[in-house]
């Protein structure tokens, strides 16, 4: 049996986020561990992004705004002293879900450029509302004393554990996300994506299919900003700024927007770009942003496109 | 209800429409000729606010400042589309939204690399620094009447341009069929570098007219641009005339928004809600006035037709 190589690299970086534990107790660098937690929260983000963006062509430009509302589905739970995880992770995935079928009812009317603007926008009130509102911060945010409570089962206070929840979080997300691609629906997704016509045209009412598939991607996208508020412990209007949005649509894109593991890829290297540039200097953006411009001028299909992966096919 | 405070409150609801405008006519412009978005729309306003606010510093005269910075903006669009943005008119919004998303990240590393993170402050000059009389017990700052009627001048001197002279016409056939004006010996490209330069340069007006009540300072045009993109999405994308409406809408009800919320909310609320729900839903008030203009029209207003 040949093994691929995109199959490769996707067995060896969950194995690496497997051991990584181990190793960064062996070596007492627990920093890492740290970075290894955001980057597959964010990678559960961008996993979600492309369920909309990649597979479903829906350019969703406010992605971050259900990240937020994850995160403060533990914070404004936790500021009343509701502690359960059982409460706090579908509350987060349910209000995601819920605001992503609000606000795609009305975004999904739209096509091309108004969409894009329209999540933004959408994204903005959001965040401009939670800025607004006293109680839980404002401006400054929330902290989160107390990570979710699941009943004794597993207790997240322990960093290795928060961080097998998170890695679980992923597999299972990204398990999700292909299964829901290699189904009927899936099919109508993909179909609908390059020739909406066609598939309105054999019968299928393809705006139910879409508004199906940005509720399911916004509640996954939920999950990844409850994780991420547990893992950072506090909460900030700041998690669902519009440059979050664009970072995960970056994400997205330079891992191969439309290939199942390509956005994880995608974070991972996010990250690592954003830690090894800003340790050579605070301007670190006066780089990453001309590298974003080479990588959408010349970089097509992502790292996925790279390692041979056909899937990137996002300007179809 | 107190008059003098509501006419205070209209005037200010004109200014900042007309600054949206301002925005908002280059970003409608560029996308209805070259169908590109350009999200460091408002890093040009940004650019515009500290290249006035250095000339001014160095100069001492805010006048000078703001002779400098027009064509220095001008000269700073011009970089930008024949270095980036030519680049991307083949490929697509999503392209378009990334790139430009580099080059908003490269603008506020860069101004912050050259100006420093705290930004600078413009300080006015004596004649426009005052208040003026409007009517008995009335006064609005000189300078915030100005402008509201710069923005005005703009506006009209757009419409006049677009509607009445030669390059009008081309940007207009430029917008109906682009294709079609190529193959009549007319060199697109060429249009399309003035029109961004001149988008960029009405965007860079806009900032330096803010820098003296804001300051400039890093990141001031980003979340403006989100305003004026909403504006563009209301007036409909590619249309001017539908910018100039959406902007005064949206200038209007934000600003009257925020005055006047808190109190009429009180007379169905009790004084407490009213107090904690106001700032949020001003804050949403055009988000929510966009989502209700798209559900019934997924265009926006005025769209362009045959697009």
């Amino acid at each position: 049996m040949v093994v691929s190589l995109r199959f490769g690299v996707t067995l060896g970086v969950l194995a690496g986020f497997a051991v990584l534990p181990i190793l960064t107790e062996l070596f007492d660098q627990p920093y890492y561990l740290d970075i290894a937690m955001r980057m597959m929260c964010l990678a559960i983000a961008a996993v979600s992004l492309n369920l909309a963006l990649g597979f479903g062509g829906m350019v969703s430009f406010g992605h971050a705004v259900f990240i937020g509302i994850g995160a403060y589905a533990v914070g404004i739970p936790a500021y009343y002293g509701e502690y359960s995880g059982f409460i706090q992770i579908p509350l987060a995935m349910g209000a995601a879900g819920l605001f992503a079928l609000v606000t795609g009812a009305i975004c999904l009317r739209t096509r091309g450029v108004y969409f894009i603007m329209i999540t933004l926008a959408f994204a903005q009130m959001a965040f401009f509302a939670l800025v607004s509102i006293e109680e839980y911060g404002g401006d400054d945010g929330l902290v989160i004393d107390t990570r979710s409570e699941f009943g004794g089962l597993i207790d997240l206070e322990q960093t290795a554990t928060l961080y097998y929840l998170i890695l679980a979080a992923l597999i299972v997300s990204l398990y999700l996300v292909r299964r829901i691609v290699a189904s009927r629906f899936g099919r109508v997704i993909r179909g609908a994506k390059s020739n909406d016509e066609r598939a309105q045209a054999i019968g299928l009412d393809s705006y139910r299919y879409r508004l199906a598939c940005y509720v399911i991607s916004g509640a996954l996208c939920g999950l990844a900003g409850a994780l991420l508020g547990n893992f950072t412990g506090f909460i900030s209007p700041d998690m669902m700024d519009w440059t979050r949005s664009g970072e995960l649509i970056f994400m997205v894109v330079l891992g191969g927007a439309g290939s199942l593991f390509g956005p994880v890829l995608g974070a991972a290297a996010f990250l690592i770009l954003e830690e090894f540039l800003s340790s050579l200097t605070i301007h670190w953006q006066i780089i990453f942003g001309p590298l974003l411009i080479l990588m959408v001028l010349y970089g097509r299909g992502g790292i996925d496109g790279l390692l041979g992966g056909g899937a990137g096919d996002r300007h179809g | 209800m107190d008059w003098t405070l509501l006419v205070i409150q209209t005037l200010n609801g004109l200014q900042l429409g007309v600054l949206l405008f301002l925005l908002a006519a280059g970003l409608t412009l560029v996308f209805g000729i070259m169908d590109f978005i350009n999200l460091a729309h408002g890093s040009l306003y940004m650019v515009g606010a500290f290249f006035c606010a250095t000339v001014a510093s160095l100069t001492g005269s805010f006048l000078l400042g703001v002779l400098a910075a027009l064509p220095l903006t001008f000269a700073v669009g011009l970089a930008v589309e024949l270095v980036v943005v030519r680049r991307l008119y083949a490929r697509d919004h999503l392209d378009h939204v990334l790139a430009t998303f580099g080059l908003i990240l490269f603008f506020d590393a860069a101004t912050q690399l050259i100006w420093g993170p705290e930004g600078i402050a413009i300080s006015l000059p004596g004649f426009l620094d005052g208040r003026v009389s409007l009517g008995p017990g009335i006064e609005f700052p000189t300078y915030r009447l100005v402008i509201i009627l710069v923005g005005l001048a703009v506006a009209a001197g757009l419409a006049y341009v677009v509607g009445a002279t030669r390059i009008g016409m081309l940007i207009r056939a430029g917008a109906s069929n682009r294709r079609m004006l190529g193959a009549l010996g007319v060199d697109v490209n060429r249009l399309f570098t003035v029109v961004f330069a001149t988008g960029a340069t009405l965007a860079g007006l806009a900032g330096l007219m803010m820098a003296p009540i804001t300051g400039a300072y890093v990141g001031m045009g980003n979340n403006i641009l989100i305003v004026a993109l909403v504006v563009i999405i209301i007036g409909g994308i590619g249309s001017v005339r539908g910018a100039f409406i959406a902007a005064l809408v949206i200038g209007m009800i934000d600003t009257m928004g925020r005055a006047f919320l808190d109190s009429a909310m009180k007379l169905v609320l009790s004084a407490q809600n009213a107090e904690t729900a106001a700032p949020a839903l001003s804050a949403m008030l055009i988000y929510i006035l966009m989502a209700g203009i798209l559900a019934v029209r997924p265009r926006g207003l005025f769209a362009p037709k045959g697009r």
